[in-house]
């Protein structure tokens, strides 16, 4: 992190619960960490296998999650829990038939031209360039099915570890939020304090548990699971930073080919929780995945509530002596 | 493939960035269509249609690449006259006998020139081969097609080059597809002429001197029972346009499981010897020189058969195998007629066959007609289940939907069970052999746990133990089992065979002991041992080369140094055809090999597969036979015409020529032809539990309207025996379920989430309802049809339980393959659970009086 890139003097002190924070690991006190490491879960080339599942269930000993045919599409997960730490969406949508790079199949576009084109010049033609237009049987001609692999996001402000009390959730030197399963105590403060409801508590004993981006493997050098599975590279893992580039220039890639719908979620450092660890590239709004449209750090307004509730109190203190002068006379 | 492949489905998705179109045509929308620039919906079981139609428009608007049709194919090798097509003949080919319901393919043969087929069903070739000989005429019995004929030819073929003979293959091919227009493939298929031009351009334009495309398929275009001629269909079109010997070509045949192409290599099938050299059919007196004669080819590398024969049958029985004794070729157990696993179960029912063994196989929910092969096992004297866990086709004595329903009572069983466990790929050291013919070793993790063994440790022991107990046998029926060389190494507390002792004896070793490096340097006098002639060398050097893991960054893009790829280590087979007949790239872009004029010798990127230093100009003396007969562009170097065939003269059952017929259980009547199915499908001797179904036009065909395939999902392997006991997995898919289209939904009342009965002539199950979008209602010749999806890995064990699919299916057959068609058939769908008990039964009973199916209906020729 250069001068350059680095927050205004002085802001994360005046805000430790909000707003960007580029050095995650050095405010939690580590001295010369090692880059922030992350996810980024690139959706567009997702096949829905759901290998980073099982993966991460293989590797991290997360118990079986319960048999139930939904009826949502291929998705039986249905979402992340205490056993449950990577989750593949599947949507289908009456949208674009065809590829999750719809490209520029948009009226005006003479498919047949383009697959001339494809014949006679050897030199390939980007993604999307000759994608056709939609055609299918019986009338429907709008069919999408996204696939999408969800994970604990590892906030810049992480509020589970912001609320936690016995200190089980600690921000780990590669910037990562980790729970100690031998120090929670059940208390489940963290639960509604995760903007995601990434968070959870097994019944049984009561603590929760959440995806540590393999916390034992990052220490060895190894990556995650769930990225080790992946046949597509759709699940990515390196230095945020580079991480962000990269997406930059995917999203870029696929606007240039037409997807004017890839959007990047959870990268930005302004966002409501300074910028997620674990960040993705979606081809529709974050609601159609499930994920919050506009998350925000639950402990963000924590400092005013206190200032609130300090006035309120002085306020309330001021009326009781109001009342007990008037009281007494 | 992103469903059942997922993991080489990432080679997909990198061509794809790097501007690859993909094109995916099934009868569902699937994690495949998905990612696919087109997904074309069509009716299962209309494919040769579709691939036929596209044929047609490649040859109607010139697309074919026709430099190198002219060099490389059979395209201007001319007919005899007396061939009559499916277009003459209304749906069959000259050489049709309807009593025997066999072709007997003389007519088909080229003018001039007899040929014997590279694989298939070479002993079609048999009397009229071996009646030539001097000494051998009475051998001309059994069950080859016909007699007389040609004899063997040793001169050229027939050619026009100008490609205008009415009989050359071009004209004929031409004439033959010249009805498959769009509007006919829109007819059959259900698919709209724009989509269909869309793809046809698509392909057409992707292909020629500077690009290429490829096919991927699977079980869904092999499950049928005209499957071969699906393969073929693509064979034919990727010829026509060049697409064969080429890098980003070819036709890839996706494998069901890890290591099924090193099953069909080194076979697990009754009619094939290791290396694809057939299994000798039971003639009289037929000795080693008369079955090569009969077998191999006059040119091509299949002249060489006797050497790869001799070698394979010292390596079987080493010092007993000699000269004098023809190398111990009467120890080879002889076929009688096809003995595959239909016939088995036919057997079995029958009284016949008296003991299986299955060694990771689930027939009880995994093989077609489920109920039938319940039945037959119930009726061995013993049977031997090796596998992870109790699946159902251990446990169907006690447990089994027959026990549900009382039809058998255990009691009564006669069948003695015995479950092995068995250890997995990650507790034993061994080979895969994946869609490349690439070999990839992998060694042993950890201990098996328990009593779980090895199937080679299993195999191995179980050999020596009866050899044991035969040790005293002076019977000469023992004599083939005490003679085998069977002296493994072994190791650990288990005596756990030394696999790559194994591997070794398959890559060969010649007189001194020591390891070979190619199948040129085998020999016919047994100075050479060698247990599969097509992997000779993949233990060269004493070396294991299948075990090479030189990453992909450190090599070139061939990157052979990964892994060991048959024959030779070449990666893209007949890549002769990869260079223009003068020796150089048709382009830059696709370089692969080509003639360095300097050196005098092939070279390239790959391994050539081709003589290293026979010019492109070569022509072959007069008389010259087996590599030597080869021209400098005889690139398909196995060919017997050194040729890729656009017409099969021979060596396949059902036709010289895909033509589109209807499926063994079909709601619509053939609109090519009035022949409506395969006239030569195999069909196993009626059997009250094996019904078909009316068809097209037939009275009680309306009573099964819909049409079913039944496929695998991602989240679980074959018959769930490696899943459905997973947690992991088995929670991801956890019920069997039915894919519907909301229209179909709406039509039949049924449920989202709820309950759907299914039922055929064989059967019935009841599934969860999954209604989507991704099944879409086709019209097909002006009617609407819905389609229905059934994943079938489901059985009544294990986490995760559902009915299996399976027992709706048949057993009407491929001739070729004799393998079932389960990917396209007709049923009828309900909405609630299906009945219980005998209930079930009398359902099924109901169904087939109201189609008024008897012992004859849909065995019609």
């Amino acid at each position: 992190m250069t001068q350059h890139d680095g927050p205004p003097p002085g802001r994360a002190e005046r805000h430790l619960l909000y707003g960007e924070r580029p050095d995650v690991a050095g405010a939690a006190g580590y001295t010369d960490p090692p880059p922030r490491m992350g996810f980024f879960t690139d959706t567009s080339v997702c096949i829905g296998c759901k290998a980073c599942e099982v993966a991460c269930k293989e590797w991290n000993a997360v118990p079986e999650d319960g048999l139930e045919f939904t009826g949502m599409s291929y998705d039986n997960t249905q979402g992340l829990g205490a056993d449950t730490w990577r989750h593949v969406a599947f949507v289908e949508q009456r949208e674009q038939l065809g590829g999750q790079e719809p490209g520029v199949a948009h009226a005006g576009t003479d498919v047949f031209e383009a697959a001339r084109r494809l014949g006679t010049s050897p030199s390939s033609p980007g993604p999307g360039a000759t994608t056709p237009a939609p055609v299918a049987p019986d009338g429907r001609t709008e069919l999408r099915w996204l696939m999408s692999s969800d994970v604990c996001k590892h906030c810049t402000h992480a509020a589970c570890l912001d609320v936690c009390p016995t200190g089980s959730l600690f921000r780990t030197e590669f910037g990562t939020v980790v729970v100690q399963k031998d120090i929670c105590n059940g208390c489940g403060y963290c639960v509604p304090a995760c903007p995601y409801g990434v968070i959870d508590q097994r019944p049984d004993d009561g603590r929760v548990w959440k995806c540590t981006l393999c916390y034992d493997r990052l220490g060895v050098g190894m990556e995650p699971a769930c990225a080790k599975a992946c046949p597509t590279e759709s699940i990515q893992f390196g230095p945020l930073e580079e991480l962000r580039e990269r997406a930059a220039a995917r999203v870029a890639r696929l606007h240039a080919a037409g997807v004017t719908d890839a959007r990047l979620y959870g990268e930005s450092p302004d966002d409501g929780v300074g910028g997620d660890g674990a960040f993705f590239l979606l081809l529709d709004e974050p609601e159609v995945y499930g994920l919050p449209p506009d998350p925000v750090v639950t402990t963000r307004d924590l400092p005013s509530m206190w200032r609130h509730a300090g006035a309120a109190a002085v306020t309330l203190a001021a009326c009781a002596a109001v009342c007990f002068v008037k009281g007494t006379r | 493939m992103a469903e059942c492949h997922p993991v080489g489905f990432q080679w997909v998705m990198e061509a794809k960035a790097r501007g690859a179109k993909v094109i995916h045509v099934d009868p569902r929308f699937t994690r495949t269509s998905a990612l696919a620039d087109v997904h074309v919906p069509l009716r299962a079981g209309t494919d040769i249609a579709f691939l036929g139609g596209i044929v047609n428009h490649v040859l109607q608007h010139d697309r074919y690449f026709r430099d190198y049709i002219v060099a490389y194919t059979n395209a201007p090798f001319v007919l005899r006259e007396d061939f009559r097509d499916t277009e003459d003949l209304d749906g069959v080919f000259s050489g049709f006998d309807p009593d025997g319901r066999t072709y007997d393919n003389s007519s088909w043969q080229y003018e001039g020139l007899e040929v014997q087929a590279a694989s298939g069903e070479r002993d079609q070739e048999y009397g009229r081969r071996v009646e030539s000989s001097r000494s051998r005429s009475e051998a001309a019995r059994g069950e080859s097609h016909g007699s007389g004929g040609a004899v063997l030819s040793a001169g050229e073929p027939e050619r026009d080059e100008t490609l205008r003979h009415p009989r050359c293959v071009f004209q004929v091919l031409k004439r033959h597809y010249a009805r498959y227009t769009p509007e006919m493939v829109e007819r059959v298929c259900g698919v709209p002429p724009d989509l269909f031009r869309q793809v046809c351009e698509l392909i057409a334009g992707n292909s020629g001197r500077d690009r290429t495309t490829a096919f991927a398929y699977a079980v869904g275009w092999t499950q049928h029972t005209v499957g071969v001629q699906y393969i073929r269909a693509a064979a034919v079109l990727q010829s026509l346009l060049g697409n064969i010997g080429r890098p980003g070509g070819g036709i890839l045949a996706l494998r069901g499981h890890a290591s099924i192409q090193g099953s069909t290599d080194i076979p697990t099938l009754f009619n094939l010897l290791p290396g694809y050299i057939p299994m000798p059919h039971a003639h009289q007196d037929e000795d080693l020189d008369t079955f090569v004669q009969a077998e191999a080819t006059r040119k091509g590398y299949w002249a060489e058969m006797r050497s790869y024969l001799v070698s394979l049958l010292k390596a079987y029985w080493g010092p007993a195998a000699t000269a004098e004794n023809d190398f111990c070729f009467d120890y080879l157990p002889r076929l009688t007629g096809s003995h595959s696993t239909y016939e088995t179960v036919t057997a079995q029912i029958e009284g016949r066959c008296k003991g299986y063994f299955l060694l990771g196989e689930n027939p009880a929910v995994g093989s077609a007609n489920a109920r039938m092969q319940r039945l037959g096992m119930a009726n061995l004297d013993w049977l031997v289940v090796r596998d992870f866990s109790l699946i159902e086709s251990a446990t169907w004595w006690k447990d089994g939907p027959e026990i549900d329903t009382g039809e058998m009572r255990t009691e009564d069983i006669g069948t003695e069970v015995f479950f092995l466990p068995a250890a997995a790929h990650t507790e034993k050291d061994g080979s895969f052999t994946n869609t490349q013919r690439m070999l990839q070793w992998h060694h042993q993790a950890v201990e098996p746990p328990g009593d779980t063994r090895s199937d080679l440790w299993f195999t191995y022991h179980l050999g020596r133990i009866i050899r044991e107990k035969l040790a005293a046998s002076t019977d000469p029926m023992d004599r083939p089992l005490l003679d085998l060389t069977w002296d493994y190494p072994t190791k650990g507390e288990t005596d756990e065979p030394d696999a790559e002792a194994v591997l070794a004896e398959i890559n060969g070793y010649d007189a001194h002991g020591d390891p070979l490096t190619s199948y040129q340097q085998l020999k016919d006098d047994g100075s050479t041992a060698c247990g599969c002639w097509i992997y000779c060398g993949v233990h060269a050097d004493g070396v294991n080369q299948a075990a090479r893991r030189k990453p992909g960054k450190e090599q070139n893009w061939v990157a052979a140094e990964w892994g060991w790829a048959w024959p030779a280590n070449r990666r893209i087979l007949y890549n002769r055809a990869s260079a223009d007949p003068d020796g150089r790239p048709w382009s830059e872009r696709k370089a692969l090999v080509w003639w360095d004029e300097e050196k005098e010798r092939w070279t390239g990127h790959d391994v050539p597969d081709f003589a290293p230093d026979k010019p492109p100009h070569h022509r072959p003396p007069d008389g010259a036979t087996g590599v030597a007969a080869l021209s400098g562009t005889d690139a398909f170097i196995m060919q017997a015409d050194g040729k890729a065939w656009l017409y099969v003269p021979t060596g396949i059952s059902d036709g010289p020529l895909p033509t589109h017929y209807e499926p063994q259980d079909s709601p619509f009547p053939n609109l090519l032809h009035s022949q409506q199915r395969n006239p030569v499908r195999q069909l196993l001797p009626p059997h009250p539990d094996n019904r078909y179904q009316p068809s097209g036009h037939d009275p009680g065909s309306e009573v099964f309207p819909y049409v079913t395939t039944t496929y695998r999902l991602t989240e679980h392997h074959t018959a769930g025996g490696m899943s459905r006991w997973q947690p992991y997995l088995a929670e991801l898919q956890p019920e069997f379920f039915c894919e519907v289209s909301p229209e179909l939904a709406a039509q039949r009342g049924l449920e989202h989430t709820g309950w759907a009965t299914i039922v055929s002539a064989r059967g019935v199950v009841e599934a969860r309802v999954l209604v989507t979008d991704r099944m879409v209602p086709l019209t097909v010749d002006g009617r609407r049809i819905h389609q229905i999806g059934l994943p079938y890995h489901w059985g009544p064990n294990g986490y995760s339980t559902g009915d299996a699919a399976n027992e709706l299916t048949h057993m009407a057959l491929d001739p070729n393959t004799h393998i079932q068609e389960s990917k396209a058939m007709a049923c009828d769908i309900r909405a609630g659970r299906r009945p219980r008990g005998r209930n079930a039964v009398d359902l099924v009973l109901a169904y087939r009086a109201r189609a008024g199916i008897d012992d004859g209906t849909g065995t019609e020729i």
